[in-house]
């Protein structure tokens, strides 16, 4: 784990000239609507402290979710909603848009990142869970969990398909099927801790919804198969809750 | 009887009437626009449109040290490094990893006997995935001129820690405050508790592990 820190520094490292060289020739463009309400911050919560009349031209420097951070003829700068800015022209008179999730955006996005918690067999699940759309019904997906027993702990690395029945609405059931490995590693207070590694299968069924245009909840069961090296094969059970954000 | 009949025919008429007059006026109009040529020509002209060349930062990341206070060890230096996405103004998610050295237990120091764990054993390693809300966005004034616009923001999440040889499920309550110092650079202020279950001394028991920290990030 603490591998992680020299990398998560050298991130901050290589990405710190990136920011500061950010906005060195701004884009400009001209006001459309009756004027613009520049914030002193990224947010609804920020007070208005300028405005910007229709017809005058603002620089757009950056973005951050909504809000975008634009400097006015005079000099002053400040963060407008995205929503004003949806009118604006170019000086040449050509459109400039400035995309916004809608929800056509739910049949048409590729990626998926998810944060999913939950209990496997009585351990605590912890995951991170990828998908890429194969079609707006079929996705590909990949899950890596870090499971915490009382007795054991492990992961779990599972790929597979699922199959979302009805993307372009709000909420929409999906199954899925997969396989993958489990590690187990019993606790060191345990008399013969032996570690074992076996290859699993599931099925499940699920429910996803969407919070906002971008921001789904999903909730999975999924009956797991382990195939160990014993006599038996091991059925265990997996529930989940997690927060998911397509690109 | 004379009248009833009178007043049957005329209803009977106007009624018809009523009924082909607009059909009529109809066929006329189709009529004279067959006649005519368009009045106005519909002039198509594709609209030039282009997405606005800006820079989005909605990923932030950074480093963060302070001090953490491990139940039954004592406090110690705790550092690490987190990540964020927004996902709107109000929203965002946030991994966190961080390490620490546990210290003695008071147990240890006035007993005399055999320490309870070795030295990689007091390693304290713990990650994190959050979901964050800014619930009270603002301003820091200093002095007279100058404001920085700041967020005080709640987190909840699920992670592991690594102590005592073992990983142990943990849950992250946090609350910080971030300052803006300028559009991408900012500055942390964090509490957060890491809870998680521990048989260490023998009997399982729910542990909380608070944690202060300041922390510099990055938007991106």
């Amino acid at each position: 784990m603490t591998r992680g820190l020299p990398i998560a520094a050298l991130l901050v490292g290589a990405l710190l000239p990136a920011a500061v060289q950010a906005s060195s020739d701004p884009e400009r463009v001209v006001v459309q609507d009756a004027y613009l309400e520049l914030r002193s911050g990224p947010g609804r919560g920020y007070p208005v402290f300028h405005v910007v009349d229709r017809g005058a031209d603002v620089a757009l420097l950056r973005r951050r979710t909504d809000w975008i951070k634009v400097r006015d003829a005079g000099g002053q700068e400040g963060w407008v909603n995205r929503s004003q800015l949806e009118q604006t022209l170019a000086p040449d008179g050509s459109a400039v848009t400035l995309p916004a999730p809608t929800p056509e955006d739910r049949t048409g996005h590729r990626w998926e990142i998810g944060l999913v918690t939950g209990d496997l067999d009585g351990a605590s699940v912890v995951s991170v869970s990828g998908a890429y759309a194969l079609t707006p019904t079929l996705q590909l997906r990949g899950d890596v969990s870090h499971l915490l027993g009382n007795f054991s702990t492990g992961w779990l690395g599972t790929v597979g398909i699922a199959h979302v029945f009805m993307p372009q609405w709000r909420v929409s059931p999906f199954v899925g099927i997969g396989g993958g490995a489990l590690h187990v590693e019993p606790k060191t207070t345990l008399v013969e801790p032996e570690d074992r590694t076996d290859t699993a299968a599931y099925a499940g069924v699920g429910l996803r919804g969407y919070l906002t245009n971008r921001f789904l909840l999903q909730a999975e069961y999924r009956q797991f198969v382990v195939f160990t090296s014993r006599d038996d094969n091991e059925e265990i059970d997996e529930w989940t809750v997690g927060f998911t954000y397509f690109f | 009887m004379d009248r009833g009949l009178h007043v049957l025919l005329l209803s009977a008429a106007s009624l018809a009437a009523a009924l082909v007059a607009p059909s009529a006026r109809a066929q006329d109009a189709v009529g004279q626009g067959a006649a005519t040529p368009q009045v106005v020509e519909p002039q198509v002209k594709r609209r030039d449109v282009h997405p606005a060349a800006i820079d989005t930062e909605n990923f932030e990341a950074g480093l963060f040290v302070g001090t953490i206070s491990i139940e039954d060890f004592g406090a110690s230096v705790s550092y690490g490094g987190r990540i964020a996405y927004h996902f709107t103004e109000d929203v965002f998610a946030e991994a966190t990893i961080g390490t620490a050295e546990a210290g003695r237990t008071s147990y240890e120091d006035l007993s005399g006997s055999a320490d309870l764990l070795t030295d990689s054993e007091r390693q304290f390693s713990h990650y994190d995935l959050s979901i964050g809300w800014n619930a009270l966005p603002g301003e820091v004034f200093f002095g007279g001129k100058r404001a920085m616009p700041s967020a005080v923001y709640l987190t909840l999440g699920a992670g592991s820690t690594r102590f005592a040889g073992d990983d142990h499920f943990t849950v992250a309550i946090g609350a910080g405050f971030r300052l803006l110092a300028t559009d991408w650079l900012a500055v942390h202020l964090d509490a957060r508790d890491l809870a998680f279950d521990s048989d260490l001394l023998g009997k399982s028991k729910l542990t909380h592990n608070l944690q202060f920290t300041l922390a510099v990030t990055a938007f991106f």
